[in-house]
Parts: C-alpha cells; structure tokens; sequence
C-alpha cells in the first residue's frame, strides 16, 4: 500500500498499516508533527520515536447467536492479546457497539473485560449502545461525562501532537437513510478545528464509515462530506470507523480511511449475502476473522506496511 | 340446474371472494409483522382501526419499531422479542428499525 509514497513530506506516507488477524487495531504514530522529521532531517525509528494507540471495535456484549455465543471471551482474548504487546499502547479507541441492547449489565461486563487492559479507553458509541429507555442517557452517564462530551456524545482530545475527534454518527437517524452527523455536530467540529495548523495530524472516529461503503446496507454517513471538507486543509487525516466487522482501507488524497474488525463475530462483504446480518463461520475459524491490524507511522520516506498476523489458525 | 346446486354455486362464489379480501385486509383484532433478514416482512399492511399490530423479531440481530412522526416506538428488540401498538386512529403510518434505518415499513388504518 502506498509504494509510490516517497516523499517523506506527504502524509499519505505517514501511516504503516499493519494487519494481523486478531481483535483490534494497534496503530503507531511515529514522529507526531515534529517539523525536523517532517522535513526529512532524519528518518525516526517508529518505536523509539513514536507512540502507539489501539482501536477496538464492535464488542456486542450481550450478542449471544450462532456467529458466537459468547462474545465476553473473544472479548477477553483480545485484552489478553493487547497484554502480550511487545510496547504498550498509549491508550484505546473503541468505536462502538461496545453493547449489544444498552443493557447496564451489558455495559458492566464491557467495562470490566477492557479495564483488564489497564489503557485509558477512549469511546464512540454504536447504534447498539444508545437503544436504552432514555435513547442514549446509558451511554453518556458512562462515557460522555467524563469527557465532557456534547451533544451526543462528541468531544476531542489532544495527544502527543495529533488531534484526535470522536464524533457520533448513529444518533436521530432519518428512516431510509445512512449514519448522520447532524448539523450541531458539524458546527461544534469546524470550531473545533478552527485554529489548528495544518501539519497537525488528525484522527477522526465514529462508529459508521464515513465513506460509503454500501448504501443499500446503509454502511456510510449522509453527511461525511462536510466533516470531510473540514478537514480538507489537513496534511494528515485518518479516519477509523467499526460497524462493518471487517476491514476495509481507502485512501484519498491525505485521508486513509480504515474499519476495524469486530471483536464478536464478522459480517459479510458488501455484495455477498442477502443481508448485512452476523456471518456464522466454521467454529474453528471464527477467530481467524476476528482481526488486529496495527498501523506504524514512520516519519522520513518509509511508505504504509500492512502486516496480517491471524489471531487463531485460518 | 337444482336450487340446492345454484345456491353451492352462490356460497362457494360469496366465499371466495370473501376470501380473496381477507388475504389482503387483516381482520378487526390482531396483526402480525414479522421482521427478519434486515426487513419487516410485510412492507405495507392494511388494518381497520382498533387493531393491535404485533412486531416479532426473528433476524439474528436487534432491531426497533419506530413511527417517523413519532406515534410509537419499541423498546430494543432482541431475537423473538416482541412489540405490539394498537392503532386507534385511521391514517397511514411510516416506520423504520433506528438501528439500520434503510429497514422501512408502513402501517395503513383504514376506518
């Protein structure tokens, strides 16, 4: 992926994906926004120079079908996965569904299996994590306060030089429609971008893709074209995005979308079944479709790398 | 041609096209959608008013019951969960499941 990708200035080059079969996404950011590397003074080694997060997605606890009656564990593996990493992360992303029903015993078992990690975890909901009696409350009793989060649930934080945004996507949707950000989330993110210089890298994520992917599934946001212009006039904007339960990459200009696999269970490829439903597999194959990728940014001229480890035997 | 034989004929004739209107109008009472495969099985449905219409769940995945302009709403609904609404006004009613809003329905109460 992006062999053509020399120049170290471009930051098209500024992420190495890396895939392993597992069940999150680990990704490294190698040189933040250091002028000198962007300049391509030196060529930083990405672990000794960057910092790494990793991105979680589609947990469904309280999903107890076929495609895996029970998802706490695949769940736990992952933690336990995430334990076993060479260097430790900086900190998590979940990108919803981190509950199947919004159930409170739901989101107890959630919270209990990731703290197990011991990362500061930071979270989108799903469309599956505001279905609750007061439509969403559960979600922004637990998540949405503690980042003084607006509206539905959308805040930003900074980190090592790279301005991240968790933006919500599944919240008043229209019938016949996609995701949706809705106008006074898009107002609050160009005030919130406004101001930041454009060689600051930027990490969007929201639970739906913010490309469209199938429409007829309704796996894309009616109105991503605007968070997208948003960021336009950034050198480096990576979107991470769940709630397809399986990879898919896209890069566009300086923007390199990418969708995490789900922790619980797959779902087809567009296309391919009737339905968007959960995929049932082989048992001895479900974790071969349960993914880590991680993704390495290297400052200088190093191109993206993805490197695909499977979590159990394909 | 026997009296008896006309009067047959007349009842067998009544009786299917009574038929043929009850297939396509529930009875006063009770309806059912089922919902699976990311879809309400019978799109559109047309009722009398008074009749309580029941949603049974049988996809794999959670869905919702929700009107567009707000009239009812059902709690998440999980595999064989159900959701039942009575419908006392005539009109017509769109909904979607707000879990995957291309899944769409419409409920038609007819006097």
């Amino acid at each position: 992926m992006a062999e053509d990708e020399k120049d170290g200035v471009n930051r098209r080059g500024v992420l190495e994906c890396m895939l392993w079969a597992g069940t999150g996404v680990l990704w490294t950011v190698s040189g933040g926004v250091p002028r000198s590397s962007m300049l391509g003074i030196s060529e930083a080694n990405a672990a000794a120079s960057g910092f790494t997060f990793l991105q979680i997605s589609d947990s469904h606890i309280g999903f107890k079908q076929a495609a895996n009656p029970n998802v706490l564990a695949t769940l736990d593996e992952a933690i336990v996965k995430i334990g076993a990493l060479p260097q430790k992360p900086a900190f998590m992303i979940h990108t919803g569904d981190i509950t199947h029903l919004s159930k409170p015993a739901e989101f107890d078992d959630a919270a209990q299996a990731i703290g197990k990690a011991k990362l500061e975890t930071f979270y989108v909901p799903g469309e599956h994590d505001i279905i609750d009696e007061q439509q969403g409350q559960a979600y922004l009793e637990r998540y949405g306060k503690r980042m003084q989060a607006k509206g539905t649930g959308w805040y930003s934080f900074d980190q090592n030089g790279v301005h991240f945004v968790g933006l919500v996507n599944v919240a008043n949707l229209k019938g016949g429609g996609m995701g949706s950000l809705g106008a006074e989330q898009l107002a609050w993110l160009a005030d919130d971008l406004k101001g930041k210089s454009a060689s600051t890298p930027v990490v969007l994520f929201a639970h739906i893709p913010l490309w469209t992917v199938s429409a007829e599934w309704g796996w894309g946001t009616e109105d991503s074209a605007q968070a997208l212009g948003l960021v336009k006039r950034f050198g480096s904007v990576t979107v991470l995005n769940g709630h397809i339960h399986q990879v898919m990459q896209k890069v566009e200009g300086a923007v390199t979308f990418h969708t995490a696999r789900s922790t619980a269970f797959p779902q087809p490829a567009p296309g391919t079944a009737p339905s968007p439903g959960p995929m049932k597999v082989p048992d001895d194959k479900l974790r071969s479709v349960l993914g880590i990728a991680s993704v390495v940014v290297k400052s200088g001229t190093q191109p993206l790398a993805i490197t695909d480890t499977a979590l159990g035997a394909a | 041609m026997s009296i008896k034989s006309l009067l047959i004929r007349a009842f067998l004739a009544g009786g299917t096209a009574s038929c043929v209107i009850f297939a396509a109008v529930a009875l006063p009472g009770e309806a059912h959608v089922t919902i699976d495969n990311f879809s309400f099985k019978l799109p559109v449905l047309t009722i009398h008013a008074g009749t309580t219409v029941s949603w049974e769940n049988d996809d794999d995945i959670a869905h919702t019951v929700v009107a567009t302009d707000g009239t009812f709403r059902s709690a998440a609904l999980d595999t064989e969960d159900k959701f039942s609404f009575t419908f006392d006004k005539p009109g017509t009613f769109d909904y979607f499941c707000s879990l995957h809003p291309r899944m769409q329905g419409q409920i038609v109460v007819t006097p």
